[in-house]
């Protein structure tokens, strides 16, 4: 008998066929009889004052029933992390100016879309005009425009930490050096675009039905613009296309079809449109990464200072975050013991940046992996050997006191190396053809409170029937990555029941409880153990009636397959269904619910030290690659993603998050930028930004290695932000070693090689 | 202006009054219900909208819901026969082909689509065929793999 019956099988979500048939209702497929439609007015103008707004000729036109602008509003910041109030920056609608070309100015609630849209056209906004700046490094300079009061040299949020002694590592180096890495604004691209459906009835309630991937948060950044206590709002995230980021953050969609179902009485929704979704939504943290490493002749890593520059664009965001989290796998990857760290996250008059999968780390680790090829080349070391000299090794604690109990980076290394058959391949690939290698670790969530909540991090309750099924109520969001499912194999197997024996209840603030929501890879970690524990709650309820009714042990028990038996005699035990009966008869009809939470161990945020994460996932990725030196063009062969993500709860699920890592990875290398000149997104549409098709995908090999975690639910870790960071680093590892074109500004596309080419006649590598 | 405009859907016949100027997307979504078929782009570049009509593949948000008049179409809620799924509505459910679901229904007209024309459709013919249907979680690598099977199973 294997150890799991549930947990560790490849089982779709039990609402999978709702998906397929196109009966799995999305935000936008909402409508409530006699609802009105909104539209939002955006600045044109990347900074200027606001001096006037006219809105009434576009009150006379008829259908249109309510204009909202920021003086309707209470007039209050929000932001993504409250333990830092000064990056509480953003108003939900304009009062002052705007800060970038599509900061919102006011909303239009009518009787039809086209409507609203027209009356877009007749608010009359007089503006003033003020002096611009979109480069980070030129906003940092004296004399620069000032886009926030309170930031001087528009640093938005700066983190300076040393840790070992640095200048001694430098100095006893053999071998020293220093690069900088650039990456471009990105978009998430989720295929849902954003879309909000407000509901204010007659009783003040107000219920939000929205694209949102953390209902929790976006619960108490409405309670904070509009001005309404907990009890009055619900948020309810229904099926979502998509996330990876996008939608942590509260929305104007949000916002605005909320104000104005308050104001008009009436339901209001609002819908997104690509154009805007490409233009005005969160996008990648652009960065610049200065790296300078010290190592000894045999390739160890002694010391690395990191420089970061990063352009938040006009508001803060999660932009802590975005300093913050790269603290982590500088020095879990690899183990680095001097460190210099500075992150400056810093304002433009550019498109607001946010959290996006990986967040930072993607940028942060296309520098590592590709200094780290760079010091390998110079010193002669094989570039697998070189990785598994520094690799992380289970059971080390980082120089931040990170504790690292389980690490499978070693494994996945070797994994890769044997599929690829490097040893055979490496510097025997033909003229134009190249291998090359990324790696990554990553938080399984990060313990971080932001708002300083009292409720733990994620919590959960499942109520047992009297059919021998399970309730499960979680707050965690399946935005599509299938944790609807990962929680219920989780809530069946300690239950000791079978998975369509699971109703899930998620994502609903009046009902579910509180889970912070579906961002920095927590979900398996943080609601699996809330969801493990309350299982365990309630199991442990019926195990206390049947100890008696079996004249057992309760600690000889086991629950497994809908039955309860003592060890090793699955025969003579009750069914789960009686047990449940009996336990109700025992306990005079009193329910069977089961409570559960989940709080990480404590970080330290004012000093950076302790366990960012209860545990990381590693991985390496192999890519092999074909470069046309007469076009430019790169085609990416093959890649080989193994990933270390503890027990896989669901190894089908695992692997397609490998896959779509490597798609989204592959655009972050080559194709996919936001083009964006003064402020203005030049390629807001599917048609110019080139994100990947089933036509550019490579063969991809999907590892799934397994470090069980102590920390994790049946020893699980994360895998679904890590897994696209170790992409482009393989990729443009491969690409100089099929060129000897290092190419250290993303993304790489033909026109950069060609370019390159010219600049210097190319040597090939090896 | 509006006009009256007969349509079939998955079968069954309505008749609606609608601008001239209304897309069968529109049409299908907000005056049927057929909320199967997504909007995702407004621009013919996802095909998350995809119907088939007379048999062919057709990006609803392209297409006027007045053109659609006098020809069959079929939309994801017509592909299930009483309770059954398709098999390659099946397939994508067991093959992990659906992770978020939205690009999900186009992703199967479309396929329907090719194995009607095409019975053992090469991975690369998958490939293409696929190629206008986008998707951003999956990578396409199940996306396709749940095809083949199909095709497999149907030969």
């Amino acid at each position: 008998m294997t150890k799991y019956s549930v947990v560790g099988k490849s089982l779709p979500r039990t609402d999978d066929p709702l998906r397929a048939t196109g009966r799995a209702l999305f935000a936008s497929d909402y409508s409530i009889p006699g609802m009105l439609f909104g539209k939002i007015l955006r600045s044109h103008y990347p900074h200027a004052k606001i001096l006037n707004i006219d809105s009434e000729k576009a009150e006379r036109l008829s259908g249109v029933k309510k204009i909202i602008t920021g003086k309707d509003t209470i007039g209050v910041k929000y932001g993504f992390v409250g333990l830092f109030p000064q990056t509480f920056d953003e108003f939900a609608l304009a009062i002052d100016k705007v800060r970038y070309i599509g900061d919102e100015v006011a909303a239009v609630a009518a009787t039809s879309e086209d409507i609203a849209e027209e009356a877009l056209d007749l608010i009359e906004v007089e503006y003033e005009e003020l002096p611009a700046v979109f480069d980070p490094i030129e906003a940092m300079k004296p004399g620069a425009p000032k886009i926030h009061d309170h930031a001087q040299n528009n640093i938005s949020f700066m983190l300076e930490r040393e840790f070992g002694n640095v200048d001694k590592a430098f100095r006893e180096a053999d071998y020293v050096r220093e690069d900088e890495f650039v990456t471009q604004p990105v978009d998430h691209v989720p295929l849902e675009l954003h879309a909000a459906l407000a509901n204010y009835d007659d009783s003040g309630k107000l219920t939000l039905w929205s694209t949102t991937q953390s209902p929790y948060y976006l619960h108490k950044q409405l309670e904070l613009t509009l001005g309404l206590k907990e009890s009055q709002i619900r948020v309810i995230k229904p099926y979502l296309g998509g996330g990876f980021g996008d939608r942590v953050d509260m929305s104007s969609y949000d916002f605005c079809a909320a104000l104005l179902s308050i104001k008009t009485g009436k339901p209001v929704k609002i819908m997104g449109t690509r154009e805007e979704e490409f233009s005005f939504s969160r996008r990648r943290h652009p960065m610049r990464v200065y790296l300078k490493s010290g190592a000894k002749r045999d390739g160890t890593i002694s010391v690395s200072h990191f420089r970061i520059i990063s352009d938040t664009g006009a508001y803060n965001s999660t932009g802590v975050l975005a300093i913050n989290i790269p603290l982590a796998p500088v020095t879990t990857t690899y183990n680095i013991p001097n460190l210099k760290y500075e992150g400056f996250q810093v304002y433009s008059n550019n498109q607001v940046s946010g959290a996006m999968r990986g967040h930072s780390v993607p940028q942060v680790h296309f520098a590592i992996d590709s200094q780290l090829d760079l010091i390998a080349e110079e010193l002669g070391i094989d570039p697998v050997e070189i990785r598994l000299k520094n690799a992380r090794k289970e059971r080390e604690t980082t120089v931040l006191g990170t504790k690292i109990a389980s690490c499978g980076l070693t494994r996945c290394l070797n994994r890769s190396r044997e599929i690829m058959d490097w040893g055979n391949k490496w510097g025997n690939l033909k003229e134009g053809k190249g291998m090359g290698i990324g790696t990554m670790s990553f938080a399984s969530g990060a313990s971080f409170n932001f708002f300083g909540s009292t409720s733990s991090f994620s919590a959960a309750t499942v109520r047992l029937l009297d059919d021998g099924t399970a309730t499960l109520l979680t707050g965690a969001s399946d935005i599509g990555q299938g944790s609807d499912g990962t929680l219920a194999q989780i809530a069946a197997e300690e239950l000791g029941v079978h998975l369509n024996d699971i109703r899930v209840v998620s994502a609903d603030t009046e009902l579910t409880p509180v889970d912070y929501g579906s961002y920095s890879s927590r979900v398996t970690m943080f609601a699996g153990n809330a969801v493990k524990n309350a299982a365990a709650d309630a199991k442990n309820q019926l195990l206390e009636v049947v100890a008696k009714k079996l004249e057992a042990n309760i600690d000889d028990l086991e629950a497994r397959d809908r039955k309860i038996y003592v060890k090793g005699t699955p025969e003579k035990g009750m069914s789960f269904t009686d047990a449940i009966l009996a336990t109700q008869t025992v306990n005079k009809g009193m329910p069977v619910i089961g409570k559960g939470f989940y709080d990480p161990p404590p970080f330290n945020f004012v000093t950076s030290e302790g366990d960012i994460s209860p545990a990381f996932s590693f991985g390496s990725y192999f890519a092999e690659v074909e470069v046309d030196r007469e076009t430019g063009i790169i085609e990416v062969k093959c890649i080989t993603a193994a990933h270390d993500c503890g027990k896989a709860i669901n190894p089908i699920r695992v692997e397609g998050q490998l896959e779509g890592s490597v798609q989204m990875g592959l655009g972050y290398a080559l194709s996919e930028h936001s083009v964006t000149v003064k402020g203005m997104v030049l390629n807001p549409s599917f048609l110019d930004y080139k994100f990947p098709t089933a036509l550019d995908m490579p063969k991809v090999t999907s590892v799934i290695v397994e470090e069980y975690d102590p920390a994790g639910p049946f020893g699980a870790k994360e895998s679904g932000e890590g897994t696209t960071i170790p992409v482009a680093p393989a990729i443009v590892n491969a690409i100089y070693n099929a060129t000897g074109l290092r190419m250290k500004e993303l993304p790489v596309t033909p026109d950069k090689i060609l370019k390159a080419m010219k600049g210097k006649k190319s040597k090939r590598r090896c | 202006m509006k006009k009256l405009i007969e349509l079939k859907v998955n079968g069954e016949e309505y008749e609606i009054a609608a601008d001239v100027n209304r897309t069968l997307l529109e049409v299908l979504r907000e005056e049927l219900g057929f909320t199967g078929s997504k909007e995702a782009c407004d621009l013919g570049a996802c095909g998350a909208c995809t119907v088939l009509m007379d048999g062919r593949p057709v990006l609803s948000c392209l297409t006027l819901a007045i053109e659609a008049q006098g020809k069959d179409i079929l939309t994801i809620e017509g592909l299930a026969k009483e309770g059954e799924l398709h098999p390659l509505q099946k397939s994508f459910v067991d093959h992990g082909a659906i992770q978020c679901g939205f690009c999900t229904p186009g992703m199967i007209m479309t396929g329907k689509a090719l194995l009607d024309r095409n019975l053992s459709p090469t991975e690369d013919e998958i490939r293409e065929a696929i190629s206008g249907n986008l998707c951003r979680c999956t990578g396409y690598v199940k996306i396709i793999e749940a095809v083949k099977v199909t095709a497999e199973q149907q030969t």
